[in-house]
């Protein structure tokens, strides 16, 4: 078919590739192309956020970009965030400060969480609650998804903190 | 929603998007960051034949000062105003604006170009370009023609660009010192269209008074308005707090918004005055540095 077209991509690190109909959106793409059913189709209009994938790092809604328009390009979605079996400090937060309930929205909040204070890594709650404003989510009333977010960057800043001691002890031995 | 089946065409350049703009004709529509254009194609209000996409033409996202003007390219995405220096420290009213559109996921791929060419009186950025006197670049098969704003907005999801014409350039003439400006946005919340919404944009001279103020609204008639009487008023007097309100009740004279979900036409001619004093008086407190 004249409007059938092969793209290729990163997907959480790894090479995909397919054979997509050009109006194929790319969320339809990531579920049924890759079989990857973390990202979550809600409205399916560009209202509520929760099929938010990072494309090149930034939060993009998939249910409002094409497939095609990926070819080449890097997406990230929310099977990327665990690294081996430890889950996202994002995760963790969620879990512990209870960020979701019905669960639904969560993994496009996460992905718009993780595009926030991967440039932003100490933000206040402004920030966060600008940072997730193009997600909604209809059990929370947001308060503990804040919460949740907060302990994921207060967490990853103790980590940071703990790797620049060591690495000013290594450097004069470096020089030496 | 699944939008009716396309072909779909990338394009390298400029001239090759035109090119095939003139061998597809009104069966084919320029794709920028689709924001718009793909939530009408998955209602099938828009039912294009071709999609011919321009997100990887290179150098139309740069924005820039250059001879006395600041020239932003048309797929320049609303994200980057949000993170620019100049935006911010410049032309703050252009922050303004972007931050106000949709929400961040859909300002990461939107443009401005798209923003404008669109024709909605609901977006945002045809108000400010009014306010700011901007001029657009279209670019089309006999090379590129500049169409001050004001005479871009033609009717209601209608521009003055031609069928085989692509909005490529948006330029604003530097405003002279002792400028400022300022975009205010009532919207139920994030991601809706205005209920209401105001740009403001003073310059005035050394002694305080107004050289020169332009007005837009956003969502207030079928195009975005120039609320030329209310700016009329304004030139060379003082923006004191009596003719500011004066200036907000000639723009909300000016408005022609209809009754809609968001708000009876009274009650948004209503925000219309309380916005125009508020982003007249932030424009002032702006300019005065």
């Amino acid at each position: 078919m004249a409007n059938t077209q092969h793209i290729k991509l990163k997907v959480n690190g790894a090479d995909r590739e397919g054979d997509v109909e050009t109006r194929t959106l790319l969320v339809y793409f990531i579920r049924e192309g890759l079989n990857l059913t973390g990202t979550h189709i809600g409205c399916d209009t560009t209202s509520c956020g929760a099929c938010t994938v990072l494309l090149d790092g930034r939060p993009v809604k998939s249910c409002t970009i094409f497939a095609v328009q990926a070819d080449g390009r890097e997406v990230r979605t929310v099977e990327g965030l665990m690294n081996g079996a430890t889950l996202h400090p994002l995760q963790e937060g969620f879990h512990q400060e209870h960020g979701l309930q019905c669960g639904f929205c969560t993994p496009g909040m996460l992905m718009s969480a993780c595009a926030l204070i991967e440039a932003n890594p100490n933000p206040t709650e402004h920030d966060i609650r600008l940072g997730i404003s193009g997600n909604l989510c209809r059990c929370t009333g947001y308060q503990n998804i804040v919460k949740a977010v907060q302990y994921a960057a207060a967490k990853m800043q103790q980590a940071a903190a703990k790797i620049q001691p060591v690495a000013a002890e290594i450097q004069p031995e470096v020089a030496a | 929603m699944i939008p009716a089946a396309f072909e779909y065409a990338q394009a390298r350049t400029i001239p090759e998007a035109i090119a095939l703009l003139q061998q597809h004709g009104e069966d084919a529509k320029i794709l920028s960051g689709g924001q718009s254009l793909i939530p009408m194609m998955k209602l099938r209000i828009a039912r294009p034949a071709w999609l011919i996409d321009i997100n990887r033409v290179p150098g139309l996202d740069s924005i820039e000062e250059q001879s006395g003007h600041l020239k932003i390219g048309g797929l320049v995405r609303e994200a980057a105003f949000e993170h620019s220096d100049l935006i911010r420290s410049k032309f703050p009213i252009i922050h303004d604006t972007a931050s106000v559109i949709a929400d961040p996921q859909v300002r990461n791929l939107a443009t401005i170009g798209g923003n404008l060419a669109h024709g909605d009186p609901a977006n945002d950025h045809g108000a400010t370009m009014l306010a700011l006197g901007a001029e657009v670049v279209a670019t089309g098969p006999q090379g590129e023609r500049v169409i001050p704003i004001e005479k871009f907005f033609v009717s209601i999801f209608t521009t003055a660009l031609g069928p085989n014409e692509i909005l490529t350039q948006i330029r604003i003439p530097l405003p002279p010192p002792r400028s400022g400006g300022a975009y205010l946005k009532l919207e139920r919340k994030v991601g809706d269209f205005a209920t209401a919404a105001v740009a403001a944009q003073v310059t005035l001279d050394g002694s305080g008074n107004c050289l020169r103020a332009g007005i837009g609204l956003t969502n207030a008639g079928p195009i975005p308005i120039k609320a030329k009487k209310a700016e009329e008023f304004l030139r060379g007097k003082k923006l004191t707090e009596a003719n500011i309100a004066q200036a907000a009740q000639l723009a909300s004279d000016e408005s022609q918004p209809s009754s809609d979900l968001r708000a009876p036409a009274a009650y948004k001619r209503g925000m219309v005055r309380e916005l125009t004093k508020r982003a007249l008086t932030r424009a002032v407190e702006r300019a005065q540095g």
